[in-house]
Parts: C-alpha cells; sequence; structure tokens
C-alpha cells in the first residue's frame, strides 16, 4: 500500500518550519501519505516529527511551504475544520466529564442528533471493547483503557485522518504491544489514513506501511519497515534502528556492485557500496548482528573472513547473544539462534566470521 | 507475620492484636510530628483560639451585674415589674449595701455603663447614685449613737463582729506596726484578711453580711484598716432591720458584752424613726421611682445573656420579652446585609477582573509571564494605606480621574462623579486591593491545565469559545472557588478601606464593631456582631462545601 507521491491523501509541499526565526526546526519537508496508509514518523526527540504532526492538525503554522490535504490547501483552515482526529500522547481525555461525554462531544459539536450520538458512541465504545464503561469517568480507567477511549473518541466522528502523537508512550510494555497490534487492526480495517508519531523504532517497524525517519528536521528515509531495516541508506538510518554493528574503514576499490573496504585495523572485507562513491572515501560499515555468520560452510568460497575473539556469552532463550573483539571493536554483537546444531562458544574462544556482502553496508561516515 | 485469629482479628508475631502493635509503631511518630510543630500550636492557641474563645464568651457574659449587685440580684429576683410600683424596701436595702460596697470598690459607675447599653442614662444615675448612697442610713446611725455613743465607735463594731482570733492577728500586726514608726523604719505589712465571728450571722444576718462587705472593701482598696473606721451609714441600716426582725432569745444566745450592747438597742429601735427608702431614692433621682429602671436591673441580672446578640440584630430585650428596636436605632440588620452584599460585588468584580489576567499568566510564555506575576504582586509589596490613599487622590471629585473625564468630555465640569466616600469608592478601593487574592489561586490551577485538552478539543471540531467554554472553563472552576472564597472572606472582615474611602454609605459591619471596641467600649456588643459574622463566614463557607465540595477547591 504505497502511496502516489504525485496525489497523495496528505501533501507536504517544501515545508520549513522555524520557531525562533533563527534556526529551521524543519527543513524542506516534502512528503505525500497515500489514502489508507499507516505512516510513522519516527525520529529521536527534537528531530522535528511532533512539528510536522502540529503543523498538519493546524496547531502550528508553517513558516514556508504548502500542506495539503485531498488535494486542498489547508494552511489558513483553523484546526477544529480541518475535520482530523487526533489522539495525544496524554490521551487529553476531559477529566469532568463521563467517558461518553468525551465521546459524544464531537458529535454534539457537530451537531448530530441525540439518538444518532448515543448510538455512534455506543459503536465507537464497542469497537476499542470498552462498551460498559460508557458512565466512567476518565480517572477511574487504567492507563490501557484511557488509551482506547482516547482512540475511541478520535475515531468516533469518522475522520479520514487520524493522527497520532507517541499514544503508546505511557504505557507498559506488553500493554504497548497488544495495542500496537489493535491500533494497526483498527486503522487497516476502518481503512483509515494514519499518521503516527514515535520515538520508539519496533513500534514504527511493527505497525507502518511506511516509516519516515526524522533527524535534524528532515526525513533522512522513507521506505516501508523491511526496506528500512535491512538497507539503510545512510549511517543515521543504520544506527537509528535495530541493533547494528559498526566498523570504520576506507574503500580500496568498487567492482561489480561489491566494495573492497580495508579496516582501520588493516583486515579486508567485502560490502555492499551504499553511498560511498569512490576509492579513498572513509565509510561506515554497517551489519546486522543477526546477519552474522560463524558457520564458513554457508558462505561463498571466496568471501572474505575475519578475525574475532570471543568476549562474552549470553543465553537469552530464544537467541544466543555474543559478544566479540572485532578489528579493534569490543561491542561488535552476534546474534545466532538457539537451535540444536548452534555450538555455545566460550569467552577467550578465537573464531573467524563472516557474511553475504549484500547485508554489510558501506555507508557514510559520520563527520 | 500474622494470622487471623477465630474472630477475625489480625494478630502480630508476638501475638499482640495488630491493631495495637501499628497503633505503638506510629505513636512515636506521632509525638515527634507533635514536638516538631508544638511551638506554632502554643503559639495559635495563645494568639488566636483563645481571643476567639474570649470574645465569643464575651458576647454573652454578664457577669457585672451580678457580681457588683450581689444582694440585690438576689432580691429583686421576685419583683413583678408590671406592678407600676418600684421593689419593696428589702430589695431597695440590698441595694443600698450593695452600691455602698460598689463605691468603696469604685465599680459603680463601670456597671452604670454596662446597664447604660441597655438603657439610655443608667451611666449618669449610678455615677449620681454613687455620690448620695453614703447618706442612706445616716438617720439610723444618728439614732444607734444618741442611744449610745459606743455605736460610733469601730472598736465597738470589731468586738461585735470580728473574730476573737482575728483580733489577736490585729493586735499583734497594730504592735508590730507602732514597734516599726517608734523606730523610724517604714511598715508595709497589709492588716490581716478579716474574718467574721462564729454565730454573728445567724443572730444579725444582714448586718454581719453587710459588715464583713464592709471591712473587705476597706481592706481590698486601699489597704485601710477597719479597726480604724466607723462602719457606712448603710450599715446602720442593716442593723436596725435586723434588730426590729430578731427575737431576744436570739441575742442571749450571745456573749454578755455584746447582749450588753445589743438588748438596749433592740428594745429602744422599736422607737426610732424610720426612715423611708423609697423616697430616699427619690431624692436622690426621680428614676428611682420609676420601676424601668429597676425593670433593666432585674432583667439583666442573669450571670449569662442573650442581650448583645439581639442587640446585634436589631432586637432588645425587655422584661416582657424580646421586642423590636425602635425603628431609627435599627442599624445592624442594614449593615450586616450591606457587607454581604458589598462582599458578593467585590469578589463578582475581582472574578471578572482576574480570570482574563490569570488566563493570560497562565498560556504566555514564561518570561513575560514572570514579568506580569510581579505586576500582580506589586500591590502586596505596597502599604495597604498608603495605596487606600491613592485611591483617595484618584477618585475624589477634584481628583485624577475625574479631571480626565472632565477634560475628555465624558462628564460635565458641573456634574463630576461622587467616586468616594461611598460605597463606590469601597468597592473600587477593595476589589483593587483584593484582585491578587482571586489571581493567584486561578493561576495556579490554570496552570495545571495542560494546553493539550483545548487542542483535544479543537481537532474534535470545537470552535475556540466552544473549546474554552466546555472543556477550559470546568476545569478552571476549582480557582474560581478559591479565589472567591478568600475574597469573599477577607472582604466580608475588612475594615481598614471602608474606614478611610467608605463615608458612611460605604462601612462594613467591621467598621462598627471597631467602633464599639475602641470607642463605645461596648465589648460584648462587639463580640455578639463579630460572632454573628463568624457565623455567618462558617454557614457560607458549609453552604459551598454542600454546593461545590471543598475538596474541589484548588489554592495551588
Amino acid at each position: 500500500m504505497t502511496a502516489a507521491t504525485d496525489n497523495g491523501f496528505v501533501v507536504f509541499d517544501r515545508v520549513q518550519k522555524s520557531y525562533d526565526g533563527e534556526t529551521l526546526v524543519v527543513k524542506d519537508l516534502n512528503l505525500s501519505i497515500g489514502k489508507g496508509e499507516f505512516l510513522t514518523m519516527l525520529g529521536p526527540s527534537g528531530s522535528g516529527k511532533t512539528t510536522c504532526l502540529m503543523m498538519l492538525a493546524g496547531f502550528e503554522t508553517a513558516t514556508h511551504g504548502e500542506i495539503l490535504l485531498d488535494g486542498k490547501p489547508i494552511n489558513n483552515i483553523p484546526p477544529h475544520k480541518r475535520g482530523i482526529g487526533m489522539v495525544f500522547q496524554n490521551y487529553a481525555l476531559f477529566p469532568h466529564m463521563t467517558v461518553a461525554e468525551n465521546l459524544a462531544f464531537p458529535l454534539e459539536v457537530r451537531k448530530f442528533g441525540k439518538s444518532e450520538r448515543e448510538e455512534k458512541v455506543q459503536r465507537a465504545l464497542e469497537m476499542v471493547q470498552m462498551g460498559a464503561f460508557g458512565g466512567r469517568r476518565p480517572a477511574q480507567l487504567s492507563g490501557g483503557q484511557q488509551q482506547r477511549i482516547a482512540l475511541a473518541r478520535a475515531l468516533v466522528f469518522e475522520p479520514d485522518l487520524v493522527l497520532m502523537d507517541e499514544p503508546l508512550g505511557a504505557l507498559d510494555k506488553q500493554l504497548r504491544e497488544h495495542m500496537q497490534f489493535e491500533i494497526t487492526r483498527l486503522a487497516h480495517n476502518l481503512g483509515i489514513t494514519t499518521v503516527y508519531v514515535t520515538h520508539d523504532q519496533t513500534e514504527a517497524l511493527t505497525m507502518s506501511d511506511r516509516v519516515a525517519v526524522f533527524n535534524d528536521g528532515r526525513i533522512q528515509q522513507l521506505d516501508a519497515p523491511d526496506v528500512l531495516y535491512e538497507q539503510p541508506v545512510n549511517s543515521f538510518v543504520a544506527q537509528f534502528i535495530g541493533e547494528n554493528n559498526t566498523l570504520m574503514g576506507t574503500v580500496k576499490e568498487i567492482e561489480n556492485g561489491v566494495a573492497l573496504v580495508e579496516l582501520d585495523d588493516g583486515e579486508v572485507i567485502d560490502a555492499k557500496p551504499v553511498n560511498v562513491r569512490k576509492p579513498g572515501d572513509r565509510t561506515l560499515v554497517s551489519i546486522r548482528p543477526e546477519r552474522v555468520e560463524i558457520n564458513k560452510d554457508r558462505l561463498s568460497p571466496n568471501a572474505h573472513l575475519i578475525h574475532a575473539e570471543v568476549l562474552e556469552f549470553i543465553y537469552m532463550g530464544d537467541i544466543y547473544r555474543t559478544r566479540l573483539r572485532v578489528a579493534g571493536n569490543e561491542d561488535f554483537v552476534i546474534k545466532t539462534r538457539n537451535a540444536p546444531d548452534q555450538r555455545r562458544m566460550k569467552p577467550g574462544e578465537h573464531i573467524e566470521i563472516g557474511w553475504l556482502p549484500e547485508d554489510c553496508r558501506a555507508l557514510d561516515a559520520p563527520a | 507475620m500474622t494470622e487471623a485469629t477465630r474472630t477475625g482479628q489480625m494478630l502480630a508475631a508476638d501475638g499482640t492484636p495488630l491493631k495495637r502493635s501499628l497503633q505503638r509503631a506510629l505513636r512515636a511518630q506521632k509525638l515527634r510530628a507533635l514536638m516538631l510543630i508544638a511551638p506554632l500550636l502554643l503559639f495559635i492557641m495563645v494568639t488566636f483560639v483563645a481571643p476567639i474563645a474570649d470574645m465569643l464568651f464575651r458576647s454573652v457574659e454578664n457577669q457585672i451585674v451580678s457580681d457588683t449587685l450581689p444582694r440585690s440580684a438576689q432580691a429583686i429576683r421576685d419583683w413583678d415589674h408590671n406592678s407600676g410600683e418600684p421593689p419593696s424596701e428589702d430589695v431597695l436595702a440590698a441595694f443600698t449595701i450593695d452600691m455602698i460596697a460598689a463605691v468603696e470598690r469604685k465599680q459603680h459607675t463601670r456597671l452604670g455603663t454596662r446597664l447604660n447599653y441597655e438603657q439610655n442614662g443608667l451611666s449618669s444615675l449610678f455615677r449620681k447614685t454613687g455620690r448620695g448612697v453614703g447618706d442612706i442610713g445616716e438617720t439610723y446611725r444618728d439614732q444607734f449613737a444618741a442611744l449610745d455613743p459606743a455605736w460610733t465607735d469601730p472598736g465597738t463594731w470589731i468586738a461585735l463582729f470580728a473574730d476573737p482570733s482575728w483580733q489577736a492577728d490585729h493586735d499583734a500586726w497594730e504592735a508590730a506596726r507602732t514597734a516599726a514608726r517608734s523606730a523610724g523604719r517604714s511598715f508595709a505589712e497589709p492588716v490581716p484578711p478579716f474574718r467574721l465571728k462564729d454565730g454573728m450571722a445567724g443572730v444579725l444576718p444582714e448586718t454581719a453580711d453587710a459588715y464583713l462587705d464592709f471591712a473587705r472593701a476597706v481592706q481590698g482598696g486601699r489597704n485601710g484598716d477597719p479597726a480604724a473606721r466607723a462602719p457606712w451609714p448603710p450599715v446602720y441600716l442593716a442593723l436596725y432591720r435586723d434588730l426590729t426582725a430578731v427575737g431576744v432569745g436570739r441575742i442571749a444566745t450571745l456573749d454578755e458584752a455584746a447582749q450588753a450592747l445589743l438588748d438596749p438597742a433592740h428594745y429602744a429601735v422599736r422607737g426610732f424613726e424610720r426612715a423611708d427608702l423609697a423616697a430616699l431614692y427619690a431624692g436622690i433621682d426621680r428614676a428611682w421611682s420609676q420601676p424601668d429602671v429597676w425593670a433593666t436591673i432585674q432583667t439583666f441580672s442573669a450571670r449569662y445573656t442573650p442581650g448583645y446578640f439581639l442587640t446585634a440584630v436589631d432586637l432588645k430585650q425587655t422584661p416582657d420579652g424580646i421586642t423590636s428596636q425602635p425603628a431609627d436605632q435599627k442599624i445592624y440588620i442594614m449593615l450586616f446585609e450591606r457587607t454581604l452584599v458589598m462582599s458578593l460585588t467585590i469578589m463578582g468584580a475581582c472574578v471578572l477582573l482576574g480570570y482574563p489576567i490569570a488566563f493570560l499568566l497562565a498560556n504566555l510564555p514564561m518570561r513575560s509571564s514572570n514579568l506580569l506575576l510581579i505586576l500582580v504582586l506589586l500591590p502586596f509589596w505596597t502599604s495597604l494605606l498608603v495605596r487606600t490613599s491613592a485611591w483617595k487622590v484618584l477618585l475624589q471629585q477634584q481628583g485624577v480621574i475625574n479631571d480626565i473625564l472632565v477634560w475628555i468630555g465624558i462628564v460635565d465640569n458641573a456634574g463630576r462623579l461622587i467616586l468616594i466616600n461611598n460605597q463606590t469608592g469601597t468597592i473600587i478601593a477593595m476589589t483593587h486591593i483584593l484582585l491578587p487574592f482571586m489571581i493567584l489561586p486561578l493561576y495556579s490551577v490554570m496552570k495545571t491545565i495542560p494546553p493539550s485538552y483545548v487542542r483535544a478539543a479543537k481537532s474534535l471540531g470545537a470552535t475556540n469559545w466552544t473549546a474554552f467554554w466546555r472543556v477550559y472553563f470546568p476545569q478552571s472552576v476549582p480557582g474560581i472557588g478559591a479565589g472567591c472564597i478568600l475574597v469573599f472572606i477577607l472582604a466580608i472582615g475588612y475594615y481598614i478601606t471602608p474606614e478611610l474611602v467608605g463615608g458612611t454609605s460605604g462601612t462594613f459591619i467591621s467598621n462598627r464593631i471597631a467602633y464599639h471596641i475602641s470607642s463605645s467600649l461596648n465589648w460584648g456588643l462587639a463580640a455578639a456582631l463579630g460572632t454573628i459574622l463568624l457565623g455567618v463566614v462558617l454557614a457560607l463557607y458549609w453552604t459551598y462545601d454542600r454546593l461545590v465540595g471543598i475538596d474541589k477547591v484548588n489554592l495551588g
């Protein structure tokens, strides 16, 4: 479900935002979100993702550029006329109203009749499995229940677009995982376009159709979760998403789509050139821990092997996590599946490791 | 480790009930907490609770009448005030003894002042009577003296009434004094406290009682010596009354010297010329022949009186029950109403002016809101008197505001607005002074309302006004409640500002209380007014609690 880039449902067109007139919080944002798409804005705090969301909701105005909703510019439309549902970080359930009154609020201001209101409220409550809680006050609900109500309230007036600002941040891990599933299920069932802001990469990967990784006011990469994880386009994305081993080196030659990289301690490895151009470039090589191979039989005969010393072995149930010293880097981690044929390594042991050239990506070296 | 016994009581590990075990564990903590607050508690008890309790007590306390006129208060109880006649000879005799004792102790003027609150003119009547009461009984003294000159000798009375052991003490004291004087030393030993001879109260009850009072009054005031003074003439009146009433057999129970003195007197009093007490009192002042003065004394002779409270609500206690005050003296209900209405007006004005400011303060960025907060607090750092006086300058008819209005042309020079020394002045000045007390609780409550609520409301489709009115305002109500309670309670007891800018029409009940405390010295009435004010505030507080709930009040 990828978006049509030119005529998306939500379009950010060269949007910039500055609060103080000196620094840009959002720098030249171009983004197109398709109808029915679940898009996540992921990034560290201060990366500009929440500002983008607030501009879309109408609580902030873009300093430059245009935001289009369903083809119409919305820069000058006040928030209450945009018809965008929103779930806030702390839920923002009105404490002086009951759950049912909270849900009826958007319908009331839209002048729905009483019976229609009650029917829609009840349906929305059923939708989040909170049918019996209409008479309670928000303070009488648990965090997870409040979260459901906030979701129901954002959906009860059937908006085409729902914005969620780190909605699961206050929940514990188990509840968060459960709610991730519920939110995606609801969004897909109802066919609503969703823009979801989070700094939690697992959340972003598991929920979204596409993820926009923000850093320093720019989108670093906009791709489906699997692409993002397996083919990060720069070192920031590679390091921000998932666990990652990095080695510093210099490109020796690039041939047939494979780069030969000489690491700083002299060893040579194969890598896929992503944004290195010519021999002599400094590069940061990135390999996922689960893609490191310790069994030579699975690698091609001419693959470069590299020497490693086992520093630590951690048993984690489904996987083994082994910390190695590789090319002077003592934080090189590999993950191996807990399988009958898999050996448990001991600290002090010396082994040889290797990988497929396409799993090892030669990226730009951060300044 | 705990376990449930058969009774369901939880036991601690050592078998004591868990509750007691817990109490013991907490006792040390509580004791320590108590010690920490002990100095403050003591301070508050002494400077706050005790004065309030004293004030509440003063509003019903009326012991001055029964303390100063103990015999009369007792004797007048059965007098019928509707008879149209002054009380009987017995009451007048008792009153005479009471009065002369009060004069000796200089208490009759205080009593007069007290009774003057209830009936005008009693203060001067008591002062006048104090000067004349010493002469009542002179007739009898002269007749006793004619019978036996010994009756004017103080020693005769001492021998008759003083306890022999006191006489011995007195002799010793006198010897010591003589010795000291001849040696040229100063002598400040007090006279031994007078003791009545046993049995005298049974034979000559009124005289014994009167003489005892005489001796104590003489000793009490200037440390006089009862043995050096002949009794007051009224004591001879008591002696006359006793001797006409007592049987000869009772005198026979006394010692020989007493019999020798009393027997001839007992025989002679029947031939004495009688003094008409009613006529004597009418001679001092005509008011004593009217029943209403006596009725006032009778009505207020009880130790506790609702009189102050009745006065405070424009009622009056009369011998015939409770009646309303004459129309020209009804001021307190009107003052209470005015205080309430004006306090409510000031409170309303504070809400209207304070709410937008508090809203602005809570929503501005930190830097500007701090500056604004300083402006709000600025009045706190200025003396109340200075601020109030500044209002005088601004509001008077030739003042700044009127000048500007005339200059702009809004008002005519002849029709300058009267903004001070009336209710308008009080309301303007007090609203200004109490405004911070409204803004601060409002601000602290608004500060805690996250902006996401209003945003959520807007994202749900509410206009700015709906979002404010349906979502923001209800959450700021606790602040309004707190501010209103604070401002109202402060306003209802305000004193200085109404005094300075209120003129006559803009003063509060507290100004009247201050008047009674410091000018008219009618503390009882001031206490009653204060108690009612306290009651009104507590009642309003209770009502507020029932309607809104005091837990909804948030002072920040």
